[in-house]
């Protein structure tokens, strides 16, 4: 293949992935190109705030740094490193199946492993644009109030880039090899959804176990972690020193994440080739369930919440963002285990993670029942009415809620009776609103589309985050400032109503 | 004929969409009747379908099927009805028993009742090594068959099918068209759109061409000769002629 060749692959390559990326962003609506943009430059300018309060305070800082600061920046490189990691495992995992141009590439006269080459460069450019863009206005606040030498970051950021694609692609193509192909998509799913929660929740779990509190901070700034932590001039803070603007880290760095990638290029562009053969050839085994029960009995509803329990169940997406909610109450559940032996105050904490939690599940288990149904035609001619259809799917969101929460309220009652009841009002509260706007905003979809159901309408997907964000705060203000809580629970009412007037149900 | 008679009647049958897709259609199937519904794409056969299962609202029009009034009582029209659309929606995660199982709990039917009946649909149409399989890994003629089977488990006696031959095999297109061939035998009455013109010759009793949202012609196929002159002419070329005129009239 000559290199004019290779050229033009990797134009195509960038195409595909701008246009994938644009699709995603509009919800492929033709025409809104523009407005996605207008609406993405908007909330780079707006995120300048949240970015401001997160990192304005760390402009000023100067190497050398003490172990503290070192570990700090550090760990939040490799958060960052890790979330970059969890979106190259699941773009990877796209590319094998979802392109379908895999038999037109494999079947021309070209070299593969030299297109595939092309192929994870354009992965790697993908992931580390988009880490790029999104580091914009944390570099911004850096560099407004520390100096150009912050904008090291955008070296930093494209080292870890480059280098979570690489890993991401070694995992996955390792993944094929050991699990096959079918395995591979769902444990691949949960590693993407998992890695990025994981490293915090982690750093959470230590904090309540050692110091009572949620805050991941007072683990990094503690003088046991000092105490643990390697000599200043260890590899280990090349990441932090290089974020600093020191320009031999960085080179360092950079080097090292451009050798990774061209390592696994080297060694897995020609594997690629058979893990993407494999991948469309070996479609998806056979999956027995070997039942013997006979047809039950029962009525129409019940025939359908049976069905949405079964394809609930044996859902891979639901399964991985279910693992991702029962992490994020890993550690409030810790702390309610803790406050059985000491009366800590942070139990309070507890309420507001947990509505947060429900509301959040709720949405997608609501989009998954109402709008993911992949025999609409079957149910929309089946002989009931629609409104018994929807009540029913309602159902198995709200019962399926209640199976998920209701052994934490329980163990909650027994801590504090009154904080059980604030918190299972804000469960069921949270949860029949994300479910209400995903009523209001309900489309037809594939449950496959699952992953991009935030897409299809980002009003939804706001409404649906704040109304959980608004119902958390509330039951949390609730154990402590009525009048507060009053204010908050109004207010929250308040975007539901809005987001109930502009959603297309009206009526 | 009255309606009593027959098993579908419709009246003025009107729907718009940028454009008229079904214009005024005046359309009566008789109790027990194959009736292949042709027409080149973008004909409004798929949008009359539609409306005749209540999966669309009709802009005007009336829909009568087996006497009960299917705007006005949708799900006793729904009752009897069963429809397969040419992309087979079947769920992925089930089983085709347990597909079955759904439907005919959807359906009310008594599971007495429903499940030998869904072994044998299933039997009948080559699926039975496959019952206990999730439909993830089937191609696209093995969920049609899943997808048919699930249509004809509450034993409707209205069948609606949009192209329910794409993407069959030989064999498994012969079981299909011998499974509805039985139903129709039976008293079931079955209408069918189909671009194979073969199948419409060999199994419908009548024949209606739809283009442009109209009915353009009608009748058994000695009558459709009869009424393009030539009695020696297969179906293809009589299609052919009747669209080529409604398009150069159009």
């Amino acid at each position: 293949m000559t290199t004019s060749a290779l050229t033009w692959f990797a134009r195509h390559e960038i195409r595909l992935a701008w246009r994938e990326w644009l699709a995603m962003m509009t919800a492929g609506r033709r025409g809104r190109d523009r407005i996605a943009i207008i609406g993405l430059i908007v909330l780079a300018v707006f995120l300048h705030l949240p970015a401001y309060a997160v990192i304005g305070r760390f402009a000023d800082l100067q190497a050398p740094l003490d172990k503290s600061s070192l570990i700090v920046i550090t760990a939040t490189i490799f958060l960052a490193w890790a979330l970059m990691l969890s979106q190259a495992i699941e773009s990877v995992t796209r590319v094998f199946y979802a392109r379908a141009d895999l038999d037109l590439i494999m079947s021309s006269p070209v070299t593969l492993a030299n297109v595939f080459s092309v192929r994870i460069a354009a992965i790697a450019l993908s992931v580390t644009a988009m880490a790029l863009l999104l580091s914009t206005p944390f570099v911004d606040v850096l560099v407004i109030g520390g100096g150009i030498r912050w904008f090291a970051v955008y070296g930093v950021v494209i080292a870890i880039g480059l280098s979570a694609a690489a890993v991401a692609i070694a995992v996955t193509i390792l993944l094929f090899r050991s699990i096959g192909p079918s395995r591979t998509r769902l444990v691949a799913q949960i590693l993407a959804a998992i890695i990025g929660a994981g490293f915090v929740i982690a750093l959470q779990i230590a904090a309540i176990l050692s110091y009572g509190t949620l805050s991941r901070f007072s683990v990094l700034t503690s003088d046991k972690a000092a105490a643990f932590a390697p000599d200043a001039d260890n590899i280990v803070w090349w990441p932090a020193r290089a974020a600093l603007g020191d320009g031999e880290a960085l080179l360092l760095l950079l080097a090292g994440g451009l050798v990774l990638l061209g390592a696994v290029m080297v060694v897995f562009s020609a594997r690629f080739a058979d893990t993407a053969i494999s991948a469309s050839a070996n479609a998806i085994p056979a999956r027995r369930d070997s039942r013997t029960k006979a047809f039950r009995a029962g009525s129409r509803q019940q025939a359908l919440r049976r069905k949405e329990f079964v394809l609930l169940r044996r859902d891979p997406w639901l399964v991985s963002q279910s693992l991702m909610q029962l992490l994020y109450l890993v550690p409030p559940a810790l702390m309610l285990w803790r406050s059985f032996a000491d009366s800590s105050a942070a139990i309070v904490l507890i309420t507001p993670v947990m509505v947060m939690a429900a509301g959040q599940l709720a949405g997608g288990l609501a989009w998954l029942t109402i709008s993911g149904e992949d025999a609409a035609d079957l149910v929309a001619t089946a002989p009931l009415p629609s409104s018994r259809v929807i009540r029913a799917k309602i159902e198995v969101v709200l019962i399926a809620i209640a199976v998920l929460f209701a052994p934490l309220v329980i163990a909650l009652m027994f801590a504090s009776p009154l904080q059980a009841a604030i918190t299972a009002a804000g469960i069921i509260t949270a949860a029949a609103t994300a479910t209400a706007i995903q009523l209001w905003f309900r489309v037809q979809a594939r449950r496959s589309q699952f992953r991009r159901r935030q897409t299809s309408s980002r009003l939804a997907t706001f409404a649906e985050a704040f109304s959980s964000i608004g119902w958390a705060a509330t039951a949390a203000l609730a154990l402590a400032i009525s009048l507060a809580a009053l204010v908050s629970g109004l207010l929250t009412a308040a975007i539901v109503a809005a987001t109930w007037t502009i959603s297309p149900r009206r009526g | 004929m009255n309606s009593d008679e027959s098993a579908l009647q419709l009246r003025g049958l009107t729907k718009r969409f940028d454009r008229l897709a079904v214009d005024a259609l005046d359309l009566t199937i008789r109790t027990g009747e194959f009736y292949a519904l042709l027409g080149p794409n973008g004909a409004g056969k798929t949008t009359t379908l539609r409306m005749v299962a209540g999966l669309l609202r009709p802009d005007a029009g009336t829909v009568s099927v087996l006497g009960i009034d299917a705007l006005n009582d949708p799900v006793a029209a729904k009752q009897i009805t069963a429809w397969v659309s040419d992309e087979p929606m079947i769920y992925d995660k089930l089983t085709p028993l347990e597909y079955l199982e759904f439907v005919a709990g959807l359906w009310g039917i008594d599971p007495a009742v429903s499940e030998p009946s869904a072994r044998d649909l299933l039997a009948s149409l080559g699926l039975e090594p496959h019952l206990h399989e999730r439909c993830e890994g089937f191609s696209k003629g093995m969920r049609q068959k899943v997808a048919l089977a699930g249509a004809l488990v509450h034993d409707p006696r209205l069948i609606i099918l949009d192209e329910p031959l794409t993407g069959l095999d030989a064999v498994s297109a012969r079981h299909v068209k011998g499974l509805l061939g039985e139903r129709v035998r039976a008293g079931c009455t079955v209408i069918m759109t189909t671009h194979i013109l073969e199948v419409a010759e060999r199994m419908a009793d009548r024949i209606g061409v739809i283009a442009s949202g109209r009915l353009v012609a009608e009748g058994t196929l000695a009558e459709l000769r009869q009424q393009n002159g030539k009695n020696d002419t297969s179906l293809e070329d009589m299609f052919i002629a009747l669209v080529d005129t409604e398009a150069a009239a159009a």
